[in-house]
């Protein structure tokens, strides 16, 4: 078992590096397609780089979870060795089974997933042997439950229900109608985000219990209620990606609705901030408790962004734009990655690390952070050139539309080059330290 | 705690179960894809255009959206079809037979029917929100 659980964390890793290397090569190629056309197009090289960041998320949470797992309510003991045997095995082959095909260009799936529809059988499989493996130790389990317990469960079983909605294409019936088609489709790519949130967020939670040494964040009637705020949000605030999608006018107005109660989020962000500076002034010289912090201030950013372009009349501008892209790569790189590198700071000990390394894993965060905002920047100067010029100027062609946009994404992949270069070194160390530390060996065998 | 879970997820199992079978109910006359325009989206999935193209904004961003391409009134079926055919300085050459792309013509042909994709600034409201005729 110690050694499937390194595998896999390393595993994950070298997805996130993946992820940075073709999200890198997609840039040059959106910019320099008459050169990147001859071998490498942009229309291969996206799906590489989105399928390798969401199979590093989910891989990640997974991971985390897997981990903690045996400290919280299997009590130390891991007897569904098997099943989670089993999950990574298949769950691993299946993904570079699907880079294969995406480097042999075969394609065939939706957006998000443009593999070939018969590689989501192995993943549904192992999917339910993850479940197995986390279901049944929980329901034998006794006491009452910390929220990140609930929160994990909660993410295990949604992404499978949004992992099948996903592939509901596949029957004839769905597709009878385009708008059903495309409307269940980003119902259910809207939801699965919501899902794999609940299991990084649970992480987090964990994490801020731990080195916190505070059980009662975990507990208690508000830490309920912002999950099951969490949880509201992940069910019914899907639409805004379809606003401009002539469906049912009640999808977009529930959509609506419920997503302004993100509000209560940031208000909640804003209140306790002299708590996070104080519990900051404590605990920085922890690079897992700057890896959540870095989370909080993205989450903050992407709130901000989330509830304007919430806004129908916003979203008038801001759809189909870059700033979809702003959005969704703050919550991939500035949230979810933030947290899931957290964990693996915690998992691999890389607090304990001291002298040069640490100063250099300092510098890359701080390098990280500075060139992930640049390239957050860019991304919504260019959405928002492109949503007005589209808006405002309907008689400009697609060519004439994007020159401008086409100079700010040149800043955008200035930035990216800086912020591969940052966390690919901190993935470096971390893969180093994953493979080398022998008392890493030792915590997994608890 | 489990039974306000139960009560939303049953919420949440209604609203999907009213979504499936509603959701398009707005539009005025339902138009069943032909077995051309089946084959055409199948190709068009095969041949991953959602990487640079849009429909009703959802895609990638290297080409336009090609939702309303098809009643582009400066854009008859012969421009469409050698855009494919041959490919530009950005867009590749797929080498696509003729049949198949008369197929990915037709899909986008029924795409066009299912609404417009650009909303006009004039329909919103006071709310913020919009309403859509379709």
């Amino acid at each position: 078992m110690k050694s499937n659980i390194r595998i896999y964390i390393i595993s994950a890793l070298i997805l996130l590096l993946t992820t940075l290397i073709f999200g890198l090569l997609a840039t040059w190629a959106f910019l320099f397609p008459e050169v990147y056309n001859k071998f490498l197009p942009f229309y291969q090289l996206r799906p590489f780089h989105v399928s390798a960041a969401l199979f590093w998320i989910i891989t990640g949470a997974t991971a985390s979870i897997l981990f903690y797992k045996k400290e919280t309510f299997a009590n130390g003991k891991n007897s569904s060795a098997l099943l989670e045997t089993g999950f990574m095995v298949i769950w691993l082959t299946t993904i570079a089974a699907i880079f294969i095909c995406y480097g042999l260009k075969m394609f065939g799936g939706r957006e998000y997933w443009e593999f070939p529809p018969i590689l989501c059988l192995p993943l549904l499989i192992s999917w339910i042997l993850l479940m197995f493996s986390f279901y049944v130790p929980l329901f034998k389990s006794t006491g009452k439950k910390p929220m990140y317990i609930w929160m994990w469960a909660t993410g295990i079983l949604f992404f499978l229900i949004t992992f099948v909605e996903q592939n509901l294409w596949q029957i004839s019936w769905f597709r009878a109608s385009y708008l059903k088609e495309i409307t269940v489709q980003w119902k259910s790519n809207g939801a699965m985000v919501g899902a794999w949130n609940q299991m990084i967020y649970g992480t987090s939670l964990y994490l801020m219990v731990k080195i916190s040494g505070d059980e009662n964040i975990a507990k208690g009637k508000t830490a309920f209620f912002f999950y099951m705020l969490g949880l509201t949000n992940l069910m019914f605030n899907w639409g805004h990606h379809i606003y401009n999608v002539p469906t049912a006018a009640w999808i977009r107005d529930t959509s609506y609705i419920i997503s302004m109660t993100e509000w209560v989020f940031l208000i909640r962000m804003i209140q306790s901030f002299k708590k996070t500076l104080e519990q900051r002034a404590k605990l920085r010289h922890l690079l897992t408790y700057r890896f959540i912090i870095a989370a909080e201030f993205w989450v903050f950013m992407n709130l901000l962004l989330t509830l304007s372009i919430s806004v129908p009349a916003i979203n008038l501008y801001t759809h189909g734009t870059h700033i979809t892209v702003a959005h969704a790569m703050g919550a991939t790189i500035g949230i979810n990655t933030m947290i899931l590198l957290a964990s693996f700071t915690y998992i691999l000990k890389i607090d304990d690390l001291k002298g040069r390394v640490s100063r250099f894993l300092s510098f890359s965060y701080w390098l990280s952070q500075f060139s992930l905002s640049c390239f957050w920047i860019a991304l919504i100067v260019a959405g928002l050139i492109k949503g007005y010029r589209t808006v405002e100027s309907c008689k400009l062609n697609f060519q004439e539309i994007m020159e401008p946009v086409l100079r700010v994404m040149k800043v955008f992949s200035y930035a990216g080059v800086f912020l591969v270069i940052s966390i690919a070194s901190i993935v470096i160390v971390y893969l180093y330290n994953a493979i080398k530390l022998k008392e890493f060996q030792t915590q997994i065998e608890i | 705690m489990i039974r306000l879970w139960i009560g939303l997820f049953i919420a949440f199992a209604i609203y999907t179960c009213m979504v499936y079978y509603y959701c398009d109910k707005s539009q005025k006359t339902e138009i069943s894809p032909s077995s051309n325009a089946l084959v055409g989206w199948n190709i068009w999935q095969n041949k991953n255009c959602q990487s640079c193209h849009q429909i009703y904004g959802l895609g990638g961003y290297m080409g336009p959206d090609l939702t309303n391409l098809a009643s582009d009134t400066t854009k008859n079926d012969l421009y469409i079809s050698s855009f494919i055919k041959y490919g530009t300085a950005k867009m590749p050459n797929f080498n696509l037979s003729d049949s198949e792309i008369a197929k990915i013509v037709s899909f986008l042909k029924w795409v066009d029917k299912s609404g417009k994709n650009r909303v006009s600034k004039e329909k919103v409201t006071w709310t913020g929100n919009y309403k859509l005729d379709n």
